[in-house]
């Protein structure tokens, strides 16, 4: 690749950091000293743009590049995962949407703790958050790495490093200056852009055919050297051995049910003023992200039959190129300096996607370090009466008696500024950690660290919640059984995977200690972390309060005290 | 499994529902709780507020609000999810019916995909529709009054309530 093509790259990527620096000093230069502001954005967004930064946090640069070129190279097998999400998504929006904006304040940890004893399900569920959110950190900061290395070209190793440790650092910033406010409107701002590129190439590619879809596809399956084949599934999962298939079995539990137990999915929908508002913007981040699929659909075909098949795997193995080789067909058809330039602009907008897709995940790790960990686990004064311990206050409305219960309930530490101080160390915490662990993650599959961190979600997040807003008689002991019973079982199963270890793309090539043979967890950690839930409640020697669950189902049905 | 039709009737009953809620919700809560209101009179022993959410919880305006959330929410995420799990096992395990040619280029396997995506679609703006029409005004009438009571609650024993 040409210097010429370098410099202007390096041109558009700092156009982006200059923007995202300029979002957050916007709103970094207001009022946001309060936790409420810090972690929910002073809850006063809209549905429609709080459905925009959700739709943001899905379309990260491997929904869009990875996908594109799935579909590129394997047809209807790469168009599985698109039907995957929009099922999470509409579970998302049928069980957790209201219900967590109803009972939340800030953290998954809040709706849980209405119902059962707080500190050990507070610690538990910090745990496996703070787990998720690093794993889903370190596959975008690999993601970014790899994808800057390859447009640059040459410098592949240096530009991984340099990569990595610059987009920390911005995800650092952004979070401690501008809070879940600036991750809020800079990821908004990068799911207008990602949708207006999306549908640009769209349009553009269906024009080429006259607007015929059957056209696109016929010459899409023609191009790709696989004919009618191209259209059926088989051509990625079909002639592989059965454990295979049943990882991709896996991997599709993983991401349907996963995505309901992201810690930063959860904290989007505290970002709006009521359940009402949560199911809109739920509503719209569907439509969006449907809508955005399909267009992902229509590009990845467009490849295919515009630029061929082969040629896309011959200029990246994983697809990772299609999208950019297909605009430079749009675009011209040459390789000169519009191409370039069109090469540019797809890793700036990927580049930007994976920017605003880390502050919020980097938010949602610190809110549960420090709301739930570190309030869990520093000694402080004991709290009058033994019932309620995250006491809301009753009325929902005093702002008065909220400033007095953040979790320095005694005013130790200096009432919520206190809070939101630890909070952005925590932020730096989770950054370096992020960071030290991409870089020496760099061969890792980004894809597989990305299904890792839904299985975790899935497994230790979801039958929590599920059952402490559905079961009667669930109790604190099964909360800690469910949260750590799914936790454990992913990571250790993940230890024991050919990832790790046995085969030549391991971890430690050289030992062989993979007993376990699918490389994602959860088609056993999932089902195990509901048994754990059951199992706990079953064998718990006290039951369940009938009171907290009434208080539970009342609030979280109609609203009564939120926040 | 039993689907009810939860949207069918709300096309014919919806706009008189918006209208006779509020008549109608307050009056099936017990009535020492419901006319809590400070002013008007004063009940023997006020409430504290965890029996606040237990009354509220057992009367037949918030059972009526449950129940048509759940008969709609948790059917409809089970069979999809179902759905879902039958179309991957599909996918990986039987390529060759999902190839099978309905019309022209349209196979069964992307039939069932732009199948799912449309019923997506659907069942979103259903649900929506079904939230906003059936529930939304019931559950805010609740809502204001539980504050209400649990407030009335917290005043009388201050050291239950003004945590």
């Amino acid at each position: 690749m040409s210097g010429g093509h370098q410099v202007l790259t390096l041109l558009l990527l700092s156009a982006v950091v200059v923007a995202t620096l300029a979002v957050t000093s916007w709103v970094g230069s207001r009022r946001h000293a309060s936790s409420q502001e810090f972690y929910a954005g002073g809850r006063l967004f809209t549905p429609l743009e709080n459905g925009f930064a959700i739709a943001g946090d899905h379309m990260s640069a491997a929904a869009f590049l990875g996908i594109a070129g799935l579909v590129a190279l394997y047809g209807y097998d790469g168009m599985l995962y698109s039907v995957g999400f929009l099922v999470a998504w509409f579970l998302v929006l049928l069980l957790i949407a209201e219900p967590v904006r109803n009972c939340g304040r800030y953290t998954l940890a809040d709706v849980v703790a209405v119902r059962v004893r707080e500190r050990p399900v507070r610690i538990a569920l910090g745990c496996s958050s703070v787990t998720v959110s690093v794993l889903y950190l370190v596959a975008q900061l690999v993601g970014a790495g790899s994808l800057v290395a390859l447009v640059l070209g040459g410098y592949g190793g240096a530009a991984y490093a340099w990569t990595v440790l610059g987009v920390g650092a911005l995800m650092v910033f952004h979070v401690v200056c501008g809070g879940m406010r600036a991750a809020t409107w800079i990821q908004i701002a990068k799911a207008v852009l990602l949708m207006g590129g999306a549908l640009t190439l769209s349009v553009l590619v269906l024009l080429r055919f006259g607007g015929d879809l059957a056209a696109l596809l016929t010459s899409a399956a023609e191009n790709s050297g696989h004919g009618k084949d191209f259209l059926a599934p088989g051509l990625r999962y079909g002639g592989a051995d059965r454990v295979s298939r049943l990882d991709f079995l896996s991997l599709g539990l993983a991401l349907v049910l996963g995505t309901a137990g992201l810690p930063h999915v959860l904290a989007r929908f505290c970002t709006v003023p009521t359940a009402r508002a949560a199911r809109r913007s739920a509503v719209w981040a569907i439509g969006l992200i449907g809508s955005f699929s399909l267009m992902t659909i229509v590009i990845g075909a467009g490849a295919a039959a515009l630029v061929g098949t082969d040629a896309v795997r011959r200029s990246n193995a994983a697809g990772n190129t299609a999208v950019p080789l297909l605009s430079v067909e749009l675009s011209g058809g040459t390789h000169a300096t519009g191409g370039a330039a069109v090469v540019a602009l797809v890793a700036a907008v990927a580049f930007a996607s994976v920017l605003a897709a880390v502050a919020g995940v980097t938010l949602a790790a610190s809110a549960a370090m420090t709301h739930d960990l570190y309030a869990s686990l520093t000694p402080r004064r004991d709290r009058p009466g033994g019932w309620s311990q995250n006491g809301w206050p009753q009325d929902g409305w005093s702002r008065e008696g909220r400033s007095q219960r953040s979790w320095s309930q005694g005013g130790r530490r200096g009432g919520r500024k206190g809070e939101v101080a630890v909070a952005r160390m925590a932020a730096v915490v989770i950054g370096a950690v992020a960071v030290g662990l991409s870089l020496s993650a760099r061969e890792l599959n980004v894809g597989f660290l990305l299904g890792l961190a839904f299985a975790v979600a899935a497994s230790a997040n979801l039958p929590v919640l599920l059952y402490a807003l559905f079961w009667r008689r669930f109790t604190t002991c099964g909360a800690v059984c469910s949260v750590y019973g799914g936790l454990l079982p992913a990571v250790v199963l993940v230890v024991f995977s050919p990832v790790v270890s046995g085969g030549p793309q391991s971890l430690f090539p050289g030992r062989d200690f993979a007993y376990f043979p699918l490389e994602n967890p959860g088609l056993v950690s999932i089902p195990l972390g509901f048994l754990a839930g059951w199992l706990g409640t079953l064998l718990s020697q006290r039951s369940a309060d009938p009171a907290r669950h009434a208080e539970t189902e009342v609030r979280s049905l109609t609203g009564a005290g939120a926040v | 499994m039993r689907i009810e039709d939860p949207w069918y009737d709300a096309v014919a009953t919806g706009g008189a529902e918006l209208g006779c809620a509020r008549a109608t919700a307050p009056s099936h809560l017990p009535a020492a709780r419901v006319t809590a209101s400070p002013r008007q009179q004063r009940p023997v022993r006020r409430p504290a507020a965890h029996e606040v959410y237990q009354a509220v919880q057992h009367s037949a305006a918030f059972q009526q609000v449950r129940r048509r959330y759940r008969r709609f929410a948790l059917p409809v995420g089970a069979a999809f999810l179902l759905c879902y799990l039958g179309y991957l096992v599909l996918a990986v395990s039987a390529p060759g019916l999902m190839a099978r040619p309905v019309i022209g280029v349209l196979n069964v396997g992307m039939a069932a995909f732009l199948v799912q995506f449309a019923a997506t679609f659907l069942l979103t703006w259903l649900y929506a529709r079904h939230a906003r029409l059936r529930r939304d005004h019931s559950a805010l009438e609740l809502r204001w009054e539980t504050q209400e009571m649990t407030r009335a609650a917290a005043s009388a024993a201050p050291g239950e309530g003004a945590r």
